[in-house]
């Protein structure tokens, strides 16, 4: 009996860490974030975290439109060669200095200069980046791009603190813009962000402290948000669907990514790219025929992986009404095999080890058998697919891409002659001339024109058959309120609460 | 038998030194290229050839293992290639984890494995000796990652009991440490504790048929004297050697343990270093648990010392 007060003070003293008016929102990540510098970072992972530590100069609302962020307005000059920004009133750094027009330049020179950025390339068309005056900043650039304010809606518009990356540690102590300034970090078990009270839009964020949790199997992932130790996740698996829409406890969140996933077809890359898949588009065009897409979306993906026909999602403004899904039709696909004279066309399709991706594999090359593919299957460590889609060792692959907001960056790099991720070294020349065209003009219509245009060329020869957009399915307790998924898939946490 | 030390140090180092010649090499020959790893999604061509060159991935494969080992007697591991964090860091920072997870796993090894093991012997044919059998047998084939998920769904969501996965320091948060700990060193320790105790048990057979227990039960001794202090001792010298093996195959890191119950020590950062093709970090991890591997290994060889004395004058 005496002890009981004991027992007591123990309890409290176990519950007081996660107490005390504090309110701690526990996030649970599919992996590990790399290095947390904005400017040399790579994972899609670590754009979620950056999404609180470092603000960017616009950001995007929910129908991927442009909405200020450390910018209040900006403005594109007659001949599309001058971007000028008007930045916010105090607005400053996680250190306190005040983030100014020469801040912006010193942020945007390092991420064009820096010998390992991995922002060069989206920043390319910066030819200088001038200091207007201590609110105002301008970008002249060599030429016409539309991709740009994109760009910087990401990573290559995230403003850091001038000291914090003079220091040379930077991606050990990021010091940024965001509303949630850096606190720690163990590798692979947590990072932890606490919020920044001189953060402009303070008074919006209630959450005091951010916890990211990489956890990388999905049903642990998922028992952690059941048990209470997380209060919400992301990337929760297709299988784990229907379990979660029917606990009343959990809130579940999927939203429609920006990306995809389909086959690449080597079609000129090596060796490989000499057998009928790769030479003959009636092959490619049988194989499109015969695959089901809607059959994917149920049996693998839960319902949550819609079928996709083109790179651009629905709720992109270039999506196209003119290139449909197109539905099964294994008639067709035989007769166009026989037109081609490949009756049973044999090719190896490579995919990531996952066992979605197999399940992906698997059907794709049974429904394909029907039509009179004879499909072989390999599963590939995702570092190595890396590789060998470089070498052209493949005949198709299984492979996405998690996706831009401005569709330059969907489609651009993957089917023109020279682009950094046309694996399949697919070349024509007419693609090429109109993709490049549509990076020259900021007019929303034109652009899409071209686009469309692209497409039609596209979708007729087919060096990639998309076969859904990369869903992104969140789950939240209920105690969680005040959740919008993006289809960025990233965590944006103004207005989020925790109750209870 | 500072003598038998020394000797054994010294043959410590060329084994050291073979080793990190084949890590080095042989993640070479591993498919896969750290620098498109590295790059991110976009490929940037200047960026590729600009991070071979600062990581010397352009230069012979001698060239960089020298480079590598001029670094590492210095005590300088590199950087891992993924988050910047100085090699010696991360291990600094996962070796108290993966200790306590084995020390803890060991606990329970031992306490498991051994008074079943010396029970299965003295009852042998017994339906003591069967049931501790099936027993083992069980722990040994149940899977690791089944038996933690398993738990975490009844313990943890249906209970609500123990934390579901996670770490925490026991410098932070003693008891919090020691609870979310439970059920990995649990699940780790059962199926040490399996194989402990079919040694313990044969271990203890051929010692219990030997002429001088029946001497110590003619002369009158009591079954647990005879058991624990003449024929458990005598046993004990294969014990120690698998007890001390297995524990430093546990410092190499439980990986699959670890991966269930998202515990960040040596095998999470191993995985996760091969899959990123992070060299610097296996390189510096796989050499770290070489070398606590001999450490063992010569903790082993000096404990049979303590135990035989008959070890300590060698002719």
């Amino acid at each position: 009996m005496r002890a009981r007060p004991v027992l007591a003070l123990l309890a409290g003293l176990l519950l007081s860490g996660t107490a005390y008016g504090q309110t701690t929102l526990r996030i649970g990540l599919n992996e590990d974030p790399d290095v947390l510098d904005p400017h040399r970072a790579r994972t899609f992972v670590g754009r979620i975290v950056f999404a609180s530590l470092c603000d960017k100069l616009l950001d995007i609302d929910e129908k991927l439109a442009f909405v200020p962020k450390l910018a209040t307005s900006w403005a594109w000059s007659d001949d599309n060669l001058t971007l000028t920004f008007k930045l916010r009133d105090g607005i400053t750094f996680q250190d306190g200095d005040p983030i100014d027009a020469a801040a912006v330049k010193v942020n945007l020179d390092r991420a064009r200069t820096l010998p390992d950025s991995l922002r060069k390339s989206e920043l390319a068309s910066v030819a200088e980046v001038v200091v207007v005056d201590p609110k105002t900043v301008a970008l002249k650039l060599s030429k016409p791009d539309a991709t740009l304010l994109a760009q910087l809606s990401d990573r290559a518009g995230m403003m850091l603190s001038p000291k914090a990356f003079a220091a040379g540690d930077f991606g050990q102590k990021p010091v940024c813009s965001g509303p949630y300034s850096f606190v720690e970090r163990v590798q692979n078990d947590r990072i932890v962000l606490q919020k920044y009270p001189g953060y402009w839009d303070a008074a919006a964020y209630k959450i005091d402290r951010v916890v990211f949790q990489p956890i990388p199997d999905t049903t642990v992932r998922l028992a952690n948000l059941r048990a209470g130790d997380l209060d919400m996740l992301e990337r929760l698996a297709p299988s784990d669907v229907p379990s979660v829409k029917d606990d009343p406890n959990l809130v579940f969140a999927p939203v429609t990514g920006i990306g995809y996933q389909g086959i690449t077809i080597n079609t000129g890359n090596g060796d490989r790219a000499k057998g009928p898949l790769g030479q003959d588009k009636r092959v490619r065009q049988a194989l499109e025929l015969a695959v089901d897409r809607e059959v994917i979306n149920q049996v693998a993906g839960a319902g949550i992986y819609p079928p996709a026909q083109q790179p651009f999602p629905k709720a992109s403004p270039y999506y196209s009404d003119k290139f449909p899904v197109r539905a099964r039709d294994v008639e067709k696909a035989k007769q166009l095999l026989k037109e081609a004279g490949q009756e049973h066309p044999s090719f190896e399709l490579v995919y990531g080890t996952g066992t979605l991706a197999q399940q992906i594999a698997e059907l794709t090359q049974a429904m394909a058998a029907e039509a009179g593919f004879d499909i072989k299957l390999r599963a590939t460590e995702f570092a190595a697919m890396q590789k060998e889609a470089q070498q052209g060792n493949f005949d198709a692959m299984q492979i996405g891409w998690s996706g831009r907001v401005d569709p330059d960056g969907n489609i651009h790099a993957f089917v023109t002659c020279k682009g950094n991720l046309n694996d399949g070294k697919y070349c024509n020349p007419k693609v090429d001339e109109l993709l490049n065209a549509a990076r020259r003009t900021t007019d929303q219509a034109k652009r899409k024109d071209l686009y469309d245009q692209a497409q039609a060329i596209l979708e007729d020869e087919l060096p990639i058959i998309y076969t859904y957009y990369q869903p992104w399915p969140f789950v939240l307790s209920k105690k969680v309120k005040g959740f919008t998924a993006y289809p960025d898939g990233m965590i944006r946490l103004k207005g989020m609460s925790i109750e209870g | 038998m500072t003598r038998i030390i020394l000797r054994r140090l010294l043959v410590a180092v060329p084994t050291l030194i073979l080793v990190s010649m084949l890590v080095f090499t042989l993640q070479k020959l591993l498919p896969g290229d750290p620098v498109l790893t590295m790059a991110g999604e976009e490929r940037d061509p200047a960026v590729l050839e600009y991070l071979r060159e600062k990581y010397r991935l352009n230069d012979p494969v001698p060239m960089q293992y020298l480079a590598w080992m001029g670094q590492v007697v210095q005590g300088d591991f590199g950087v891992s290639l993924r988050t910047d964090a100085p090699v010696t860091e991360l291990i600094a920072q996962k070796l108290p984890v993966t200790i306590q997870l084995a020390a803890m796993a060991m606990v329970f090894a031992l306490l498991i494995g051994i008074p079943a093991g010396i029970i299965a012997a003295v009852r042998k044919g017994t339906a003591v000796d069967y049931g501790a059998n099936i027993l083992a047998l069980s722990g040994l084939s149940i899977p690791n990652f089944w038996l933690g998920i398993m738990l975490i769904l009844l313990v943890s969501v249906e209970w609500r009991l123990l934390p579901a996965s996670g770490y925490v320091p026991p410098s932070q948060d003693l008891w919090l440490s020691l609870k979310t700990m439970l059920m990995p060193a649990f699940v780790l320790g059962n199926a040490l504790a399996a194989t402990l105790m079919r040694h313990t048990r044969s271990a203890m057979l051929g010692v219990l048929r030997s002429d001088y227990i029946r001497t110590a039960r003619a002369k009158g001794l009591l079954g647990p004297a005879v058991v624990l202090k003449h024929a458990f001792r005598n046993a004990l010298v294969p014990i120690v050697t698998l007890v001390t093996l297995l524990f430093g195959e546990l410092l190499a890191g439980a990986v699959l343990t670890e991966q269930v119950f998202t515990i960040p020590g040596f095998g999470k950062l191993i995985v996760d270093a091969v899959f990123n093709r992070d060299y610097a970090v296996v390189q510096g991890v796989v050499l770290c648990t070489a070398i606590g591997f001999i450490a063992m290994n010569l903790l082993a060889d000096t404990l049979y010392i303590l135990i035989n004395p008959r070890l300590r004058h060698p002719s």
